[in-house]
């Protein structure tokens, strides 16, 4: 039992990561109805500034963990979101009208550039952390000594998260950038005759997408104290994975999805095998889609002739 | 006659259009290319001598990018003003369109007589010899894959897999049962095909994107599960000892039972690359011939059919379960004839040979070559396939400017090279238009 409930709370934790890129994927898929592969590499990107911005603030001299967590987590933010404008701009735009197919490989084509720019720029190898955030809590002590840990870094993604998506649903709910986002998945044309900047729109749907990305990148880089230049292609199909999971275009359905996908790979991880929990992730993509196509909350997909 | 009017309009907008405009963009380019860049290219950090990260300041190098983004913001600005609005002709004009079906006409045996004499021209060049088997190994795969994905407009994002299960049939059952190449061939075409099937039952209700991704999934697993089955394919180190290919049951080795002996001519390595040079050429033009035929019988037509769009294709009593199936069978036996080929060639496979990047690839010289073009796919596969060798040098860069190559090709010709549609029922005269005409449907 005791196993079990620290498995929970692994997967838990992973499953917020996971989500957070997850609403990245469903945002643009619902409003662009394109997969971005590259999201997956500004996952990485943004673990790679959080990094280096952290690396910086120690290296001046701050000492004080809170300030610094927010520093990194805000600069890493801002320049990440860029990334994710910058690749809109240069990849996806040009292609906003063309066939089904070219702003798809145009993504792939832009993961390879993310992915190999981290290689060159930052070298091929594993860049670990030492634990910045330690301490913890034991919930639950039991005879034969495996005790049910929650550590200080888990507290602290979960809360980020919960956080995060509090502001966020409250942005999409409740302010006019969301409005604006929510009339364009419906119909970009009639949107754009009502007065909706579509370009704009979709240019905010990537920032945003972007710098969630970038909190899940920080997150990682946290919680596992690595980053590594390869590390965005796994962790950007699970999260898509999780995004199918929860319907696609659906916000909380993306939550759920990444939960859910975390859960079951940490619990797959700990009772069958660690080395096939990419294998149990990836069949589960398969089983939903044929089972359940749109996913646990998804809208179906009616086609018009 | 609008778009006439839009040209003659171009070189007013161009003259109105001030250095001003062009300064500020190129501005706001830089400032942009500067915060990018500040962190990731200005900072360098490397694990340290005692196990934690250091780091090194390159401001060198970032100033150096920013100027570059300055200066190639301008460079885009003034071409664009050169050449004006950029817009494809839909419909192409007739003198050009003879041209095009005379080159055509001529353009492809000139290059297969071309392919066929390159051992006789190049025999001493092993370099070239080794390239043009690699480029003919991505010629089959891309026209295997342009079954799935030109013809019957699959988007498979997985074809490595298929490419993998070829060479492991091959390899695993040639180091355990010493089957000769001649039988395992056909074997590792029919167990990919099987594979194909087997991709093919679950994602037959799926379409475009979530179709792509399965497929990517499905190649992942495949690939997941050769790495770790150790026992079977011996994980990350791969299966070595593969037997070269025989000549019908000669060997081409030296000694006195090797191919050489027998014609009673000195041995020398360079014949067996030369017989791997008509195997695969062979092998490719047998892929080819395949698609020609098949998109003449019904079930060619259907997979074309099923591309432009699906709906349609269901009301018209055509079963798309079979028709995708057999589109799914047919690109993945191709798939593992050429991954058979690829374990006799190398004489060692790992699972590293198989990623997705590979995937990516094949799928690039496909859409590259304008998506059911046989033409098309082999004059992309030798543009890619020799862009890479030519980067040979530049090794860590190769990737990125291979994925800077894919998305600007996109821009420029999201239709491939030879983007047109060329049916095979026409009536009175054969036409072939602009496949930007097409709207496909989501296959």
């Amino acid at each position: 039992m005791d196993y079990f409930a620290q498995q929970l709370i692994n997967g838990l934790v992973l499953g917020s990561i996971y989500g957070l890129i997850a609403i990245g994927y469903t945002m643009v898929y619902g409003i662009v109805g394109m997969i971005n592969f590259a999201h997956g590499d500004i996952f990485m990107i943004g673990g790679f500034i959080a990094l280096i911005s952290f690396l910086i603030l120690v290296s001046f001299g701050l000492t004080f963990v809170p300030l610094i967590l927010l520093v990194v987590l805000l600069v890493s933010m801002a320049i990440t979101a860029l990334y994710g404008w910058t690749v809109e701009r240069i990849a996806y735009r040009p292609l906003r009208h063309s066939f089904r197919l070219a702003p798809m490989l145009s993504a792939i084509g832009m993961s390879f550039v993310l992915m190999n720019y981290a290689q060159v720029s930052q070298g091929a190898r594993v860049k670990p952390v030492p634990p910045i955030i330690t301490g913890g809590y034991t919930l639950h002590e039991s005879a034969d000594g495996f005790n049910v840990q929650l550590s200080n870094v888990q507290i602290l993604v979960v809360v980020t998260t919960v956080i995060l998506l509090g502001i966020f649903t409250w942005l999409v709910a409740k302010t006019r950038l969301g409005r604006d986002m929510r009339a364009c998945e419906q119909d970009q044309t009639m949107a754009a005759l009502l007065g909706v900047d579509v370009d704009r729109t979709i240019s905010m749907t990537f920032v945003i997408g972007a710098a969630l990305a970038s909190v899940a990148g920080m997150m990682y880089l946290l919680y596992y104290g690595l980053v590594d230049f390869s590390m965005g292609f796994i962790a950007g199909i699970k999260a898509f994975t999780a995004a199918v999971l929860g319907g696609i275009g659906s916000l909380p359905g993306a939550m759920l999805g990444g939960l859910l996908i975390g859960l079951i790979e940490t619990f797959w991880s700990a009772y069958f095998s660690v080395e096939y929990k990419d294998v149990a992730a990836f069949s589960i993509l398969i089983i939903v889609l044929i089972f359940m196509p749109t996913g646990l909350l998804g809208r179906p997909e009616v086609e018009k002739v | 006659m609008a778009k006439l009017a839009h040209a003659a309009a171009a070189p007013a907008a161009a003259a109105t259009v001030g250095v001003g405009f062009i300064l500020k963009k190129a501005l706001i380019s830089a400032l942009v290319a500067l915060v990018l860049f500040s962190l990731m290219i200005g900072v360098r950090t490397e694990a340290g001598p005692e196990g934690g990260l250091i780091y090194w300041t390159r401001f060198g190098d970032l100033a150096g990018m920013v100027g570059g983004v300055f200066v190639g913001s301008i460079v885009v600005e003034l071409l664009r003003m050169w050449w004006g609005p950029v817009d494809t002709a839909k419909m192409m004009p007739a003198g050009a369109r003879k041209t095009l079906g005379l080159a055509g006409r001529v353009v492809a045996p000139a290059l297969l007589i071309f392919t066929v004499l390159v051992p006789v021209i190049f025999y001493n060049q092993r370099y070239i010899l080794d390239l043009g088997i690699l480029v003919l190994t991505y010629v089959m795969l891309g026209w295997g894959l342009n079954i799935v994905v030109g013809l019957a407009g699959l988007l498979d994002l997985g074809y490595v897999a298929f490419y993998a299960v070829g060479a492991y049939s091959y390899a695993l059952l040639a180091t355990n049962f010493g089957l000769s190449f001649w039988i395992c061939l056909p074997l590792a075409g029919i167990l990919a095909a099987f594979w194909g099937v087997i991709l093919g039952f679950p994602v037959l209700r799926l379409r475009g994107d979530y179709l792509a991704i399965v497929t990517l999934a499905f190649g992942e697993i495949i690939r997941l599960v050769i790495i770790n089955w150790q026992g079977l394919t011996g994980g990350p180190n791969g299966v070595s000892g593969i037997p070269r290919p025989t000549l019908f049951g000669i060997p081409l080795s030296p000694g006195p039972n090797g191919l050489a002996a027998h014609l009673g001519i000195p041995f020398s390595p360079t014949h067996r690359l030369v017989f791997l040079f008509y195997l695969i050429l062979i092998l490719a033009l047998i892929t080819n011939w395949a698609t020609i035929r098949l998109r003449r019988l019904p079930i060619g037509r259907a997979w074309e059919a099923l591309r432009e769009d699906e709906v349609a294709c269901r009301a018209l009593g055509i079963n798309t379960t079979t028709t995708k199936l057999t589109a799914f069978a047919t690109g993945a036996l191709f798939g593992g004839f050429a991954g058979a080929f690829f374990a006799t060639r190398q004489g060692f496979i790992s699972p590293e040979s198989f990623t997705f990047q590979e995937s990516a690839l094949v799928l690039a010289i496909v859409v590259l070559g304008g998506m059911g073009s046989q033409l098309g796919v082999a004059l992309a596969a030798v543009a890619l396939i020799g862009g890479f060798e030519l980067f040979r040098g530049l090794d860590q860069f190769r990737m990125l400017v291979f994925g800077m190559a894919m998305v600007l090709l996109m821009i420029w010709r999201p239709r491939g090279l030879i983007g047109h549609r060329a049916p095979t029922v026409y009536l009175q005269h054969k036409q072939a238009i602009s496949s930007d005409l097409v709207k496909e449907g989501h296959g």
